[in-house]
């Protein structure tokens, strides 16, 4: 790639990770990670627990140093932040994993209080109404639901109006009826062009939101696919099972619907108890980190 | 960010801490309560006047405001910091655009009126069981304000300052108060300072109490009393010397050591 084509294409990019490490005392948790996340994306993150997800975003956002790689995040070094500049943060909005602090402060002070950090903020109380917590809005922090509590947290990551979201594990402790508009919001977060790395252990989750998915074991990136398309998902062979003289059947076929039509003429019709199926994400998934954490 | 947004936004933050403050009943209440039932306690042991007309709870009311200042600043915020900070709430805050600067003068703002609150409160409790004596002249009165903000800045200061030394917010509380209260012993707020032993009020000396307790006795005594202390005079102007210089060193070591986070 030439150095102009590679300036172009990293103009467009919210996210520009190389080689990026780090060690706690001597044990590697993010291990030369690449990764690149296009502005407008929904990127998620998917890996067990200790993968280095959190290590990893944290380092993006400012947290943590690196020990070495290049970071850049809406083309600033969040290493290379003093503490008097604002501007950048002014522009990323984040969510971190369950906090418990404000808890004597009701939904719509402390959303409002956090507006004031922001130049160009949102309306707090419109943000109320999108995280659905209008009805809680004079609630103390401390009388909230779990669900409730994390809405909260999202209101407050999406206030000061970013232009990157980043999510840790936003909608654990949600009923599926709180999941599902949590989700109707993130779309709509993107649709108004903010970029979004998610991490998550649903993978419902990922693949209702996200544009792409990367896999993280042991702090490595070991695949980055579209969620229909991680670990040849779409390629993969379908399963058909059936009953035959009182025993199940099962086969794994490239070509599902001529096999079936043998197996119809062979059971002279209908075919007892038959179920043709793909892997789910979860499936695919599953398969991945169980094969990384054997080589491990 | 601009200058006016950082006084600004530390203003708003002093106004919600202190929403959260008075929310929190048994901290309210012990926090204003406690020194007030010392007074009472002390007050009435020792309920015989020191001289004619001057009363222990006189005496002691000066240790207790300056006790006050270290109770509402000092010791507050060294465990207060280090709870926000398991909580997540120096976290949160530090991903906002949000200065370090305006959450100190938030800090402080709740150190200000919890201070006021705290005063008014032992004042007013002095002088309507104890027969307390408001000092007598304007140029007391001015001393009086003077110590409480000098002090108050000292004290708030210092206390962010130490916030960065206990791991945890449980921690905190098991550091710092022994250390308030050895202070509060050797610094003559529970005892008349020159009857100490030397080396007591040596150490003392080194510390801002004991020169915030000397210089509240030169506003709620009378001026006669000034023979009983070390140097028989209230040493006003080294007092102020010394709680600038510690509002200096202070200043640094918060900017210094102040930590968002642990990593």
């Amino acid at each position: 790639m030439s150095a102009s084509t590679n300036s172009q294409s990293r103009a467009d990019l919210a996210i520009s990770v190389r080689g990026l490490t780090k060690s706690y005392d001597g044990r590697v948790v993010v291990n030369g990670v690449d990764l690149d996340v296009a502005q407008g994306e929904i990127f998620a993150l998917l890996g067990p627990n200790g993968a280095g997800k959190t290590t990893f975003v944290e380092i993006l956002e400012g947290y943590r140093r690196r020990d070495s790689g290049e970071v850049k995040v809406l083309h600033t070094d969040p290493d290379t932040l003093t503490r008097t500049d604002h501007i950048w943060r002014t522009r990323i909005g984040i969510v971190l994993q369950s906090t418990e602090d404000g808890q004597d402060l009701t939904v719509k002070e402390t959303v409002h209080h956090f507006a004031h950090y922001y130049p160009n903020a949102r309306n707090p109380d419109e943000v109320i109404e999108l995280v659905g917590l209008t009805e809680q809005a004079n609630n103390r922090a401390r009388n909230l639901s779990g669900g409730q509590r994390r809405r909260l947290d999202v209101a407050l990551g999406i206030i000061g109006n970013p232009e990157i979201l980043f999510l840790d594990e936003p909608t654990t402790g949600f009923d599926p009826q709180a999941r599902r508009s949590f989700w109707e919001l993130i779309r709509n977060l993107r649709a108004a062009g903010t970029t979004i790395l998610l991490t998550t252990h649903y993978l419902d989750e990922a693949e209702a939101l996200a544009d792409r998915v990367g896999v993280i074991v042991a702090g490595s990136i070991i695949e980055i696919a579209t969620p229909a398309t991680l670990g040849g998902r779409n390629t993969a062979q379908a399963v058909i099972s059936w009953i035959w003289n009182g025993e199940m059947k099962e086969l794994a076929t490239d070509n599902p619907t001529s096999d079936v039509l043998k197996i119809a003429e062979q059971c002279g019709g209908e075919i007892p108890e038959l179920r043709i199926t793909r892997p789910s994400l979860e499936d695919i998934y599953l398969k991945m980190i169980s094969r990384e954490e054997t080589h491990a | 960010m601009h200058k006016v947004g950082v006084i600004r936004l530390g203003i708003l933050r002093g106004g919600l801490e202190f929403k959260q403050f008075l929310r929190q009943k048994e901290v309210v209440f012990f926090s204003l309560l406690f020194p007030v039932m010392l007074l009472f306690i002390f007050g009435t042991i020792f309920s015989k006047n020191l001289t004619p007309g001057v009363s222990f709870a006189q005496y002691f009311i000066a240790g207790m405001i300056a006790s006050g200042l270290v109770n509402t600043g000092f010791q507050n915020l060294a465990i207060l910091i280090p709870m926000e900070r398991d909580f997540g709430t120096l976290k949160r805050l530090r991903g906002t655009p949000l200065s370090p600067i305006s959450y100190f003068i938030g800090k402080a703002i709740v150190v200000a009126l919890s201070l006021v609150l705290q005063v008014i409160l032992l004042v007013a409790i002095g002088w309507a069981f104890f027969h307390l004596h408001m000092p007598h002249s304007p140029a007391l009165w001015l001393r009086f304000f003077a110590i409480l903000v000098l002090g108050s800045i000292c004290s708030t200061v210092l206390g962010i300052a130490i916030s960065a030394l206990p791991k945890s917010g449980r921690g905190a509380s098991a550091v710092i108060s022994p250390i308030v209260i050895i202070l509060q012993f050797f610094s003559g707020v529970f005892f008349v300072f020159t009857q100490l032993p030397h080396w007591m009020q040596q150490v003392a000396s080194l510390f801002p109490l004991r020169w915030l307790t000397e210089g509240m006795r030169s506003v709620f005594l009378p001026d006669s009393f000034k023979s009983q202390e070390l140097t028989h005079s209230w040493e006003v102007g080294k007092m102020f010397a010394v709680l600038g210089a510690w509002a200096i060193v202070g200043t640094i070591l918060a900017v210094r050591s102040f930590k968002w986070s642990e990593e």
